[in-house]
C-alpha cells in the first residue's frame, strides 16, 4: 500500500470536505458565496479521481489531482485573505447573492467555513507532496 | 494487497455516510425543538396585530404565510391558500406577513399595504401574481409596469403612490423581516400552523396539518 496510504488520507479529506460543505448548504441552509463555489469545483472532482487513484493504484493519479487541488488552494487564500480583511474587500469579485465575506459560522472563534476550506486543501498538497517524494 | 484496500475503501464509505446520516438527524431535531420553543416563548414573531388577516380572529387555527410578492412559488402556491381557506371555512385565521427576498419585493409589499386603506388587498395581491412573470422577470425585472396592471385591481394609483410612502407602512415591513431573520425563514413561502412549521412542503402536507389542529 506504501505511498498510496497518502493518497487514500487525501481522498478521506476530499470525502469529508465534499459532505461538510454539503451539510453547510443543504441541511443548515447557509447560502454557498461565489468564492466557495469555485473551491467547490475543486474539491468534489478529488473525491473521484483519488478513489480511482487509489483502487488502482494508478502512479499518475497526481498528474490529475493536483492541479485541481493547487487551484483550489490558491481560490482558498485568496477568500481567507478577503475574510479576514487583509486584503481590500473591493478586491472582491462578488457581486450577486451572498457577501464572500458574511461570517456565517465561528467555532472557538477561528474556525469558519473559508478557514476549513484553506486548511482541506492544504493537508491534501502536503499529502500529495508526500506521495511524490517516496515514490522516487 | 487490493483486498486489504477494498477492506478499507467499504469501511471508509460506510463509515463517512453514517456520520453524515447521524449529523443530518440531530441537526434536524435540534433545529425542531429549537421552534417549537420559540413558539411557545415568542408567539408575537408569528402573528403582528398590523398584519393582513383573513377569518374569523377566533378561529381554531391561525395559519401564518410568510410570503414575497415576487416568489414564483408563493404565485404558484396562492390558489392552494385560497381553496383551503374556502375549504375550511371559519375555522381557519389566514395571517400573512412579508418575506422579502427579491429585488423589487419591498415596493410591492408597500403597494399591497397601500391598497389596504382602499380595502382591495386581495384584488391588487391578485394581480401582482397574475403578471408577475411580467414585471418580476428575474433577467430582466421591470417594476414599472405593476402600475399599468394596477387598474384592473380597481384601485386610485395616485392614492397608493401618496400611502406606500407612510413611514408606518415600512416600520411594519421591517418588523416583518426583523421577524423572518428571528425565526430564521430561507424560503418563500413558509407556512406556521399554531407555531408549528409546515416540515414537508406540500398542498396535501399543510391540509393535514390543519386538520389534525382542527381536531384537537
Amino acid at each position: 500500500m506504501n505511498s498510496f496510504i497518502y493518497i487514500f488520507v487525501a481522498w478521506l479529506i476530499s470525502a469529508i470536505s465534499t459532505l461538510g460543505s454539503l451539510f453547510f448548504s443543504e441541511i443548515m441552509d447557509l447560502p454557498p458565496c461565489v468564492l466557495c463555489w469555485y473551491q467547490r469545483i475543486c474539491m468534489y472532482p478529488l473525491v473521484i479521481i483519488l478513489f480511482i487513484g487509489f483502487m488502482t493504484s494508478d502512479k499518475k493519479v497526481l498528474k490529475y489531482a493536483a492541479p485541481l487541488g493547487l487551484i483550489g488552494w490558491i481560490i482558498a487564500v485568496y477568500h481567507n485573505l478577503l475574510y479576514y480583511h487583509l486584503i481590500p474587500k473591493s478586491a472582491s469579485p462578488c457581486v450577486k447573492g451572498i457577501s464572500c465575506t458574511t461570517v456565517q459560522i465561528e467555532w472557538l472563534g477561528f474556525i469558519t467555513i473559508p478557514f476549513l476550506s484553506l486548511v482541506g486543501f492544504s493537508l491534501i498538497l502536503i499529502l500529495f507532496f508526500l506521495n511524490s517524494r517516496t515514490r522516487k | 494487497m487490493m483486498n486489504s484496500k477494498k477492506t478499507l475503501a467499504i469501511l471508509s464509505v460506510l463509515i463517512l455516510g453514517l456520520g453524515f446520516t447521524l449529523a443530518v438527524m440531530m441537526y434536524k431535531k435540534s433545529q425542531k425543538t429549537e421552534t417549537a420553543e420559540m413558539a411557545q416563548t415568542h408567539s408575537d414573531v408569528f402573528v403582528r396585530d398590523y398584519a393582513m388577516t383573513q377569518g374569523p380572529d377566533d378561529a381554531k387555527v391561525v395559519l401564518v404565510e410568510f410570503m414575497d410578492p415576487e416568489c414564483e412559488s408563493c404565485k404558484e402556491f396562492s390558489p392552494y391558500v385560497k381553496m383551503i381557506m374556502s375549504e375550511f371555512d371559519g375555522k381557519v385565521k389566514l395571517v400573512i406577513r412579508y418575506a422579502l427576498f427579491h429585488p423589487n419585493a419591498m415596493m410591492m409589499a408597500k403597494i399591497l399595504e397601500a391598497s389596504r386603506r382602499q380595502n382591495k388587498y386581495w384584488e391588487v395581491l391578485e394581480v401582482l401574481f397574475k403578471y408577475q412573470p411580467q414585471w418580476g422577470s428575474h433577467h430582466e425585472p421591470k417594476p414599472e409596469l405593476v402600475w399599468g396592471f394596477l387598474s384592473e385591481a380597481g384601485v386610485n394609483i395616485d392614492q397608493i403612490k401618496t400611502d406606500m410612502n407612510d413611514p408606518v407602512i415600512q416600520a411594519n415591513i421591517d418588523q416583518d423581516q426583523a421577524d423572518v431573520a428571528k425565526l430564521g425563514i430561507r424560503y418563500t413561502p413558509t407556512f406556521y400552523v399554531n407555531g408549528k412549521p409546515l416540515e414537508d412542503f406540500g398542498v396535501e402536507q399543510l391540509k393535514t396539518m390543519i386538520r389534525t389542529e382542527i381536531d384537537k
